[in-house]
Parts: structure tokens; sequence; C-alpha cells
């Protein structure tokens, strides 16, 4: 056991090429993520808080159900979509990093666009009659409170960002974990695990752990940046 | 409308607000903006800020209709909207600086660049804020978020300013400042409805009073008015 955390520890000192692959894929899948999934949910979550439709009711609460969507439910929609015989199959897509962002994005988005419907629909209610007056209509308003609400709004793409990147299961079934095209951190420790090659099972582990602490610790940096500068 | 043709007087009539089929305000015949200072007094729950809301169209009469100017147009509309502005008892400081409040008032007027950065400093000059431009709107004090929300409303240049108690929980020297930038913009040309629950205030400003009770116009009579 000794032995396996020197290894580990070996390999985050020299900077191990598989291990520094590894994690570098991590990060650009799940920011990738994180950017398609925002640019998605955060105008469909404001204009959610905003506008009345029929129907709206069971919109929300489903976006709130689709919060806890187990991930390999989402891999195998992903995968029956991408897959040789599916509707999307022509494109070529499955076994791909491409797939696993797209994966990761249906896990994310409900997320920030719940949270967001939220943040934004309290605001509103504390902006409307202002806004309103100043002459902003109900879509002005929409990037005004996106805006405003921008700190609170990190929080929520930090969230997904964690979701995303802490992911095991759908990243799985449409990436494949194939060595150095779609092994990511979560797939390799895993399958190192499994090997018995507890070293770099370890190693990423701990860049993983350090993630999750670096990611809460920015969204506390952010909320209290935001009360200090702008009092709220 | 034509955005050149004035939106004055303010006429109501016959107007009742009452949702759910409580009557909280009317049935109200009256003409506002005739003068240039006019003050709307009463007890909490006379209607008084429901009246301001009316006239500026964030809520709709229940029955009546309320006219602006020679073309009679509903103050809900957008045209109407735009020649009128509002202050709030507690208005809402967007998170973004002092200048980045007015700013955003004019860029929803579609102002922008150096006649936006002009009308900006000329505003907050007037307020006595220009020093505190690049500092957050919402860690100033009470006084001076009630000068900013002033700023910022009288930066379009509205014919008609509603003012909804904006001195009612300040301090007598804020107070004074702002009834100072009150004074201001009147004499720029911008007429002032304000509800107010100060006869001394009242005095100090305007030379229009109108009494409200229980939703009801009881008394409306010129006001001898006294300087600062």
């Amino acid at each position: 056991m000794l032995d396996a955390f020197a290894g580990a520890a070996g390999l985050l000192l020299t900077g191990d090429p598989t291990l520094t692959h590894i994690v570098g894929l991590s990060l650009r899948v799940s920011l990738s993520a994180v950017l398609v999934a925002s640019v998605l949910a955060l105008p469909v979550g404001a204009a959610l808080a905003l506008f009345r439709f029929p129907g709206r009711t069971g919109v929300v609460v489903l976006l709130n159900a689709l919060m806890g969507l187990p991930p390999v439910v989402a891999g195998l929609i992903v995968y029956i979509l991408l897959s040789r015989a599916g509707p999307l199959g022509s494109l070529g897509l499955l076994f791909t990093p491409q797939a696993m962002v797209i994966v990761q994005s249906l896990l994310i988005f409900p997320i920030v666009a719940a949270l967001t419907r939220q943040m934004v629909s309290d605001l509103w209610v504390e902006y409307r009659e202002q806004l309103t007056s100043l002459g902003a209509s109900r879509v002005r308003a929409i990037p005004s409170l996106l805006w405003d609400a921008r700190f609170s709004l990190v929080t929520a793409l930090l969230a997904g960002f964690g979701r995303a990147v802490a992911e095991v299961g759908a990243v799985l079934i449409v990436g494949g974990n194939i060595d150095g095209v779609t092994r990511v951190m979560t797939t390799a420790i895993a399958l190192e695990t499994n090997k018995g090659n507890l070293s770099l099972a370890l190693a990423l582990g701990v860049i993983l752990m350090g993630l999750t602490l670096a990611v809460n610790a920015v969204a506390f940096a952010v909320g209290e940046f935001s009360r200090r500068r702008y009092g709220v | 409308m034509s955005i050149d043709r004035t939106i004055l007087p303010i006429e109501l009539e016959q107007v009742v607000f009452a949702p759910r089929d409580q009557v909280l305000l009317g049935p109200i015949n009256l003409t506002l903006g005739a003068h240039a200072r006019t003050v709307i007094m009463g007890a909490n729950g006379s209607g008084k800020s429901l009246l301001l809301r009316l006239c500026h169209g964030l809520i709709a009469p229940t029955s009546g209709v309320i006219r602006c100017g020679e073309q009679a147009g509903d103050p809900q509309t957008a045209c109407i909207r735009k020649r009128q502005a509002m202050v709030f008892q507690r208005p809402v400081m967007m998170r973004r600086s002092v200048r980045g409040n007015v700013l955003y008032a004019l860029r929803l007027r579609g102002v922008r660049g150096s006649r936006a950065e002009q009308l900006t400093q000329q505003a907050l000059a007037l307020v006595g804020l220009e020093a505190l431009a690049k500092r957050s709107a919402r860690v100033l004090s009470g006084g001076e978020q009630q000068r900013l929300a002033l700023a910022r409303a009288w930066v379009i240049r509205p014919e008609v300013l509603f003012l909804d108690e904006p001195t009612a929980s300040l301090d007598p020297d804020a107070t004074k400042a702002v009834e100072a930038a009150v004074q201001r913009f009147a004499e720029q040309g911008t007429r002032i409805i304000m509800t107010t629950h100060s006869t001394s205030q009242a005095r100090r400003i305007a030379d229009m009073g109108i009494w409200l009770d229980q939703g009801q116009v009881t008394q409306h009579d010129p006001l001898v008015r006294r300087t600062l």
C-alpha cells in the first residue's frame, strides 16, 4: 500500500505524461460541456423565470427532476442517439470526446437552467417594477438580470462543472474509456483500480479531490468578492 | 403617438383599482401635471403609491380611463412610459457602479457612447454624486442611493417624474439634499408629482396639493410654497 502512495507521489511530482493527458482531456471535456450547457441553460432558465405560458409549471418540475438525472441513463440515451443505427449515427461521434461533451452537457443543462431560473426569479421580484419603469421589456430584462445575478450564477456553473468532472457512468458508455482518446480521470480511476494499478488511480484521485476543493474555494471566493464589492 | 407631443396633462376619468373585487382606489376623477410640482398627501394605505403606479402604467386600472396628453395615450404604452420616470420609496440599485446605474437607464433609451457619458456626468453632478461615480451603487448610504435613483430617473429627461415618498426613510440632511435635487429637476422643466406624509415638506416643494383618504380624493388645492 505504501508503494502505491509512493508511486502516486512520483507520478504527481514528475508530471507523468499519461497522467497529464488524462487530466487535460478531463478538463477539456468538462469545461466544454459547461460552456455548451451554459450557453443554452442561462437564457432558458431566465426565460422560464420571467415568462408565463401554458405548461410552464410542468417544464419547471421536469427541469428540477432532471437535476437528478442518473448519468447512466443519460449515457444510454446519448449512446442510442449516436450509435451506428441511431438517428445521429451518421455523425460518427460515438466513442469520441465530442460524445462525452454531449452527454456531460445533457447532465449539466438541467442543473444550470434550474438554478438560473430560481436565481433570476428571486431577482425579478426585486427588480420588476424598477426595470419596467426604466423601460426594459421582459426580453430586454433577461441579459440585465443575468448580469446582475452573475456572481450567484458562477456558483451554478461551478456546480455543473463539479457534476461533469466527477461523473463516470455516462462518459464510460459513450466514450468507451479508450486509452489516449476518451480516457478521463473518473474512468481511468475505475479501470486502474480494477487492474490493481493503484499508483495512477491514487494520483488521479488526488487531482480530482483537489479540483473539487478548488471549485468550492472559487465559489466561496466569488461570493465573498461579490459581498464586499457590491454589498450583496 | 408622436414622441414630440406632450404627455401632459394626465387625466383620470372614473378610475378604479379593485383587485379581487376589493376597491383600493377610486373612483377618481383628476387632472395631474398642470402644475410644476404636485404633491399627493394622505395616510398609510390611502392609495398614494397606487395612484402613482397607475399614472406611470405599472398597473392597470380595473375600470375607468387614464389619458396622457393631446393624444390621450394609455400610460401602459411604451411611448408614454418613455416620457415618464419614477423613483420608488426603496429604489432598487442594480449590481453595478453608480455610473453604471445611470448609463443603464440611458442604454435602455438607445443613448450610448460619449453622449451617454456626458448626460450621466450632468445627472450625477446635479445630485452631488459625481465623486462617487465609480463606487458600487449598493454600498451607498440610503440618502446617496435615493439621490442616485433621482439621477437615474432624471437622466432620460422625463416630462413627468413620479416620486413615491423619496425621503420616507432618510435623515434631515439627506432629506434636504433630495428636496434640493427635486427642485433643480423642476427648474429644468420636469413636472414633479410626488407623494409624501409631511405637510411641511409639501409646502417646501409643491405648488399644488392633493389629499387622498381611503382611496378617494378629498381635497385638491394650490399650496403656498415656502423656500427651502
